[in-house]
C-alpha cells in the first residue's frame, strides 16, 4: 500500500472553498481525486458537494464537474460515459459523487439502472448518514436512535444496506472505506478506476454539525466508526469478499471492537439513547458481523 | 442548449482564514513529518514543503490537524482581535 508521503501532492479541491470548517466530504474528496487523477470528469447532484464549489462564475472543483439535479447523478454519468465512448475517449475517468440522500432515497433507481447497464463508471456514496444540506433530515442510510430535524426522538428505523443492493447487481467492484484511513481509500479509489464496467464506492463521513460534535474530531470520528465495527471497511472483487483495517478481525472474531457507547457518545445527535437502544445497537451491529463473517466464507 | 460555466478558482469563497477563530501553530522541533495533518486537512490549505507550511489565507481553524498530529506537534492558538 502506498504511503501517506508518497500520495500525489496535486490538489483538485481547491482552497477557499465553501463547505464548513473541519468538513468530512472535501477530505474524502482530495483523497478520491488524487487517486483519479485529472482526466476525470464528476457529476454532482444536489447536496453540500454542489454548494461546496461556491458561486458561479467560480468553483472550487479543478475537475470538470457537472451539477445536476438531485435524483440524476447515474443516469448523467451514464449520458457522460455514454458522449465519452462514442468520442473514442475511453481514458476518461467518469466519477458520480453523490451524498446518501441521493444514493439510498431519490436516485436509487437511477443507480440501480446504471449499474444494471454496465456503464463504466464509478458511483461513490460519501456517507454522512442524512441530508446535510438542507439541514439535517433522516435518509435511508441514517442509523436507529439518531437524532435528525425529522427524528427529532430518534430515528425509529435501522439504515438500509446500499453497498449490499449494489453487490446484488453483480458489479465488479463494490468497496466501502473511511476518510480516517486515507491509503486504503486511495488504493480503492486507484483500484476501481482500473477496472471496467460499474464501480460502486461508498466513505462513511462523519459530518460536525449534523453529528453534533466539534469540528475537530472529523477523523477521530471516522476512525472510531471503524475501530467500534460501526461501520466496515471491506472490498467486494469478482465475487470475493476481503475486509480492510480493522473490520477484518471484528468480522473473523479475532478482534475485540472498541465498545460503541465510546462512538456514539462523542455525538450529540445519539444524547437521547436509553440503555435500551444501547443495547439493541449493540445487538443489531453484532448480527451484521455475524452475517458478514458468513458471507465472506461463502466463496 | 446555453449553459453557465463556472471555472476552477483558488479563492472562490474569498480569504477563508477570516472564518478562524483558533489558529493553527506548527513546532517544528516536534514534528515527524508523518503528513498526516497534510492528508487531513479539510481546506488543502497545508503544503509539503521542508515541513508542513500552512496557508492562513485559507485555514479555516478547524483543528483537525492539531488532533490528528501524531506528536501533538500543532498548537491551537486563539486568534488575537
Ligand atoms: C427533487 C429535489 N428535492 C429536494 C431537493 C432539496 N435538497 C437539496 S440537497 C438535499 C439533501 C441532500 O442530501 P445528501 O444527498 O445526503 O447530501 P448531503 O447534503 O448530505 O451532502 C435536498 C433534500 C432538491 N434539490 N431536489
Ligand atoms: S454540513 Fe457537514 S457535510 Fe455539509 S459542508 Fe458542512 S460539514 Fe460538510
Ligand atoms: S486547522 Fe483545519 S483548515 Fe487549518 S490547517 Fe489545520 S486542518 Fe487545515
Ligand atoms: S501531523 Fe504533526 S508530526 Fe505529522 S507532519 Fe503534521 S505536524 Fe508534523
Ligand atoms: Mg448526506
Amino acid at each position: 500500500m502506498v504511503a501517506i508521503k508518497d500520495l500525489p501532492e496535486e490538489e483538485y479541491v481547491l482552497e477557499g472553498n465553501a463547505a464548513c470548517p473541519g468538513c468530512p466530504i472535501t477530505i474524502a474528496l482530495r483523497t478520491v481525486l488524487k487517486a483519479l487523477g485529472k482526466d476525470t470528469i464528476m457529476t454532482v447532484p444536489a447536496s453540500c458537494s454542489a454548494v461546496i464549489q461556491s458561486l458561479y462564475p467560480k468553483t472550487s472543483f479543478a475537475v470538470p464537474t457537472l451539477n445536476i439535479a438531485f435524483e440524476a447523478a447515474a443516469a448523467s454519468a451514464s449520458g457522460i460515459e455514454a458522449a465519452l465512448h462514442a468520442q473514442g475517449k475511453d481514458d476518461v475517468t467518469v466519477l458520480a459523487w453523490a451524498g446518501d440522500g441521493g444514493s439510498y432515497d431519490i436516485g436509487l433507481q437511477a443507480l440501480s439502472g446504471a449499474l444494471e447497464r454496465g456503464t463504466n463508471f464509478i458511483y461513490v456514496c460519501y456517507n454522512n448518514q442524512m441530508y446535510s444540506n438542507t439541514g439535517v433530515q433522516r435518509s435511508g442510510a441514517t442509523p436507529y436512535g439518531a437524532w435528525t430535524t425529522t427524528t427529532w426522538t430518534g430515528k425509529k428505523e435501522r439504515q438500509k444496506n446500499l453497498a449490499e443492493i449494489a453487490m446484488a447487481h453483480n458489479i465488479p467492484y463494490v468497496a466501502t472505506a473511511s476518510i480516517a484511513y486515507p491509503t486504503d481509500l486511495y488504493r480503492k479509489a486507484k483500484k476501481a478506476k482500473e477496472i471496467k464496467g460499474p464501480k460502486y464506492m461508498e466513505i462513511i463521513a462523519p459530518c460536525p454539525p449534523g453529528w453534533r460534535f466539534d469540528m475537530s474530531k472529523t477523523v477521530e470520528m471516522a476512525k472510531l466508526a471503524v475501530e467500534t465495527g460501526a461501520w466496515l471497511m471491506y472490498e467486494f472483487e469478482n465475487g470475493k469478499l476481503t475486509f480492510n483495517g480493522p473490520s477484518k478481525g471484528i468480522v473473523e472474531g479475532s478482534r475485540e471492537p472498541k465498545p460503541v457507547e465510546d462512538w456514539l457518545k462523542m455525538q450529540g445527535r445519539f444524547r437521547n439513547l436509553t440503555e435500551e437502544d444501547i443495547q439493541k445497537i449493540k445487538r443489531d451491529l453484532k448480527e451484521g458481523w455475524e452475517f458478514y463473517r458468513k458471507k465472506s466464507q461463502l466463496f | 442548449m446555453k449553459t453557465t460555466i463556472s471555472y476552477p478558482t483558488k479563492e472562490a469563497m474569498g480569504k477563508t482564514g477570516s472564518w478562524r477563530v483558533f489558529r493553527p501553530v506548527l513546532h517544528e522541533d516536534k514534528c515527524i513529518k508523518c503528513w498526516m495533518c497534510w492528508v487531513f486537512c479539510p481546506e488543502s490549505a497545508i503544503r509539503k514543503e521542508e515541513f508542513p507550511k500552512i496557508d492562513y489565507d485559507f485555514c479555516k481553524g478547524c483543528g483537525v490537524c492539531a488532533n490528528e498530529c501524531p506528536v501533538n506537534a500543532i498548537e491551537m492558538r486563539r486568534e488575537e482581535k
